[in-house]
């Protein structure tokens, strides 16, 4: 019974994670979208032509310094970047949960699954 | 994403990028949701996404790299059909006296959900058969930015036999988890792009919580019908135009 219960607080836990972590997301990418208008109010952009994002768009410490002095753009990418960290800071919370519980078959599947997207975030930024 | 290509005319680099944010943006609004429920199997969910990331890393590093953009909007529309002729389809019932297969046995997969009779128990079967599923359901949702869920709930109902409920929002919870892996490589290759993707990210939290509230007064009948109509025209013009090379 007192696994259940436990069980029960981690979900109510899991859940406010994912929440907060899509409203923080939206208000930065809010903030950002209305700070790009402002600036941007007259120009037109097309994307038929794929020609990829500047480096100062794509590299993650980049993207929280420029974000950091104010650069519309680079406060959207941050707000990108605090959507996708909510659902791998899920897993990482979910290591723990099993760690608690004693499950170390489980620890192990979770840590495969945190190393794989911890690759795409780091690893591939390398090559 | 179709229609961003389709409608607006917006290279498909750029809108597999931004489609990914509206993936993760519904998907982790929704979990939030559905965990508390108690249908989620976390540790079916866990287990499936070693194979969901793993394909979620070769759709979006070998296959996004190597396949031209007609031949990824050619797949495009053929997932697009095919999950319009599976989702009006679909029967919706349960299974009874599901035998555990080695690895459901190993890996304790079973579990149980609340029904109006208290709690009941199910196992799971064939896991091999679904986590290879689950890696071909990452390729695409990698290669294509989307959720494939459809797939997903295929490969945990029909072949891992899992009752729908449970297989939907173990799904669901999956779908975050796998498109946050796609969207991270695509953010590296600059797939996506800020001025697309803010409109695209707030446009769908905001449709989502609006949808909720109108989905209980309409007909669900209607609406999927309906949905796999306009899916199904649009699976078609996509192969009509990677043939074509409109894109």
């Amino acid at each position: 019974m007192e696994k259940q219960e436990h069980h029960i607080v981690m979900q109510e836990v899991i859940g406010n994670l994912l929440r907060t972590g899509v409203m923080l997301a939206a208000i930065v990418v809010l903030v950002g979208g209305i700070l790009y208008l402002m600036q941007n109010s007259n120009r037109l952009i097309t994307l038929h032509h794929f020609k990829g994002e500047p480096q100062r768009l794509t590299h993650i410490s980049i993207i929280f310094k420029q974000a950091l002095s104010g650069h519309s753009q680079a406060i959207i990418q941050m707000g990108l970047l605090i959507l996708i960290f909510t659902p791998i800071a899920r897993v990482l919370l979910s290591v723990f949960v099993f760690a608690l519980e004693k499950d170390r078959l489980y620890v192990l599947i979770t840590l495969i699954v945190l190393g794989l997207l911890l690759y795409s975030l780091i690893g591939n930024a390398a090559a | 994403m179709p229609l961003l290509t389709l409608l607006f005319g917006i290279n498909i680099h750029y809108a597999i990028g931004a489609s990914l944010v509206s993936v993760i943006a519904t998907s982790s609004g929704a979990a939030s949701a559905y965990v508390r429920e108690g249908f989620t199997n976390i540790r079916i969910g866990m287990v499936l996404e070693i194979a969901t990331v793993l394909g979620a890393l070769i759709g979006s590093i070998i296959l996004a790299a190597i396949l031209p953009s007609t031949m990824i909007a050619i797949i495009f529309g053929i997932v697009l059909i095919y999950s319009a002729i599976i989702s009006s389809l679909l029967r919706l019932q349960d299974h009874e006296n599901v035998q555990p297969d080695r690895w459901a046995t190993r890996l304790r997969l079973g579990g149980s959900f609340p029904t109006s009779e208290g709690l009941k128990a199910y196992e799971v079967s064939s896991v091999p058969g679904g986590f290879g599923l689950m890696t071909v359901a990452g390729m695409l949702s990698g290669l294509l930015g989307i959720g494939s869920g459809a797939m997903k709930v295929i490969a945990m109902d029909q072949v891992m036999k899992i009752p729908f409920k449970a297989a939907t929002t173990t799904s669901n919870f999956m779908i975050g988890v796998t498109a946050a892996a796609s969207a991270a490589v695509y953010l590296h290759r600059g797939y996506i792009d800020p001025g697309l993707s803010m409109p695209v990210m707030l446009g769908v939290l905001i449709g989502s919580l609006l949808g909720a509230k109108a989905l209980t007064r309409l007909h669900i009948k209607v609406l999927r019908t309906a949905f796999s109509v306009v899916i199904f025209l649009l699976g078609i013009e996509m192969i009509f135009n990677g043939f074509t090379g409109r894109l």
